[in-house]
């Protein structure tokens, strides 16, 4: 086991003993996506995992003291609605409901060290006051939560239309804009980050079988298209 | 499938959904002072409507707040979602969903 963890590209700031969830799908991916991009680039589609993003949990009603403490340290202001994001500070803050919000962090290397997610929402969870006279709201530290899967390319979206219900067309989710939905029946978040570029978040436990189902639905793309 | 309009993430399929009962049933003001039969029909007894029905949602695999929705338990239609913070099921309707035997 130890030769396979040595081989993957581990994020610069990153421990090398750090093992993220997908890992072991390192090769399949790479595998996966050169054979979209061999049978023609109409439809070719490249999946990698993103391991190790800081990522936040925020709760906080949106106009309360507490979200302006919690929007002021974190140098983003929270999201208005349904698919929104803000960013800022580093930050990407996705609308997960009306009074709950994740900060991901971008890919800069200081946000991969493994003290960095505790360190942010220690921060950030200050703003908030001391313990006995905490303003309402709340700040967790979610980074080993969800693993970060990207999907890009102009296959990118057919892919994910095979297991997400949500109308993913231009017309109706614009770059920018993040979801909570399921994807084949798991619970993901669904980040649309560029107009052919998608990040799918799932938890830590099904990053494993959704990296798999990701593999089984770009196969189909590997091959010359049926008319 | 349904396709159902949570209040805060628009329309999503049904299978994102979970169903919680009749809507608007209050808790006791006093649950210390009601005996056996009536703890039991707070807890247990409810509508069995045919027609509109004010009942509970939640938005299980979106953003999980609960909702209340205005169905016809015939066409399976909603007519209309509101949170639970909004007043109660518009008017005329309150008496729509208690016209099929009720237990007041």
């Amino acid at each position: 086991m130890a030769e396979t963890i040595a081989e993957l590209t581990v994020p610069a700031g990153a421990s090398a003993l750090r093992r993220s969830p997908a890992a072991q799908l390192a090769e399949a991916f790479e595998a996966a996506s050169a054979a979209t991009a061999a049978a023609g680039a109409q439809r070719a589609v490249a999946v990698r995992e993103i391991p190790f993003l800081v990522q936040l949990g925020l709760r906080a009603v949106p106009g309360s003291q507490g979200a302006a403490a919690v929007e002021a340290a974190l140098g983003a202001p929270l999201p208005t609605g349904h698919a929104g994001t803000t960013a800022g500070g580093g930050f990407t803050v996705l609308w997960i409901g009306p009074d709950e919000f994740l900060a991901v962090g971008d890919e800069s290397p200081e946000n991969f060290t493994s003290d960095r997610g505790p360190a942010e929402a220690a921060r950030v969870a200050s703003a908030l006051g001391e313990a006995g006279a905490r303003t309402p709201g709340g700040v967790v530290d979610l980074s080993a939560n969800r693993t970060t899967f990207e999907l890009t390319g102009p296959g990118a979206r057919l892919v994910l239309e095979k297991g997400v219900s949500f109308d993913l067309h231009p017309r109706a989710f614009a770059v920018g804009q993040a979801i909570v939905t399921s994807l084949d029946h798991v619970p993901v978040l669904v980040w649309k980050t560029g107009e052919d570029a998608f990040r799918v978040l799932p938890r830590a436990s099904f990053a494993d079988h959704v990296g798999r189902w990701l593999i089984d639905a770009m196969r189909e793309f590997a091959a010359p298209e049926v008319p | 499938m349904l396709l159902i309009t949570c209040p805060n993430c628009g329309p999503r399929d049904e299978t994102e959904f979970h169903y919680g009962g009749q809507a608007h049933v209050a808790y006791p003001e006093n649950p210390s002072e009601l005996n056996d039969a009536e703890w039991a029909k707070y807890l247990f007894y409810r509508e069995n409507t045919k027609g509109l029905f004010a009942e509970r949602w939640v938005h299980t695999a979106g953003c999980r707040k609960w909702f209340n929705a205005l169905r016809d338990t015939v066409t399976y239609e909603f007519k209309s979602v509101y949170t639970g913070a909004a007043p109660a099921a518009p008017a005329g309707t309150a008496s729509a969903t208690s016209t099929n035997g009720g237990q007041q």
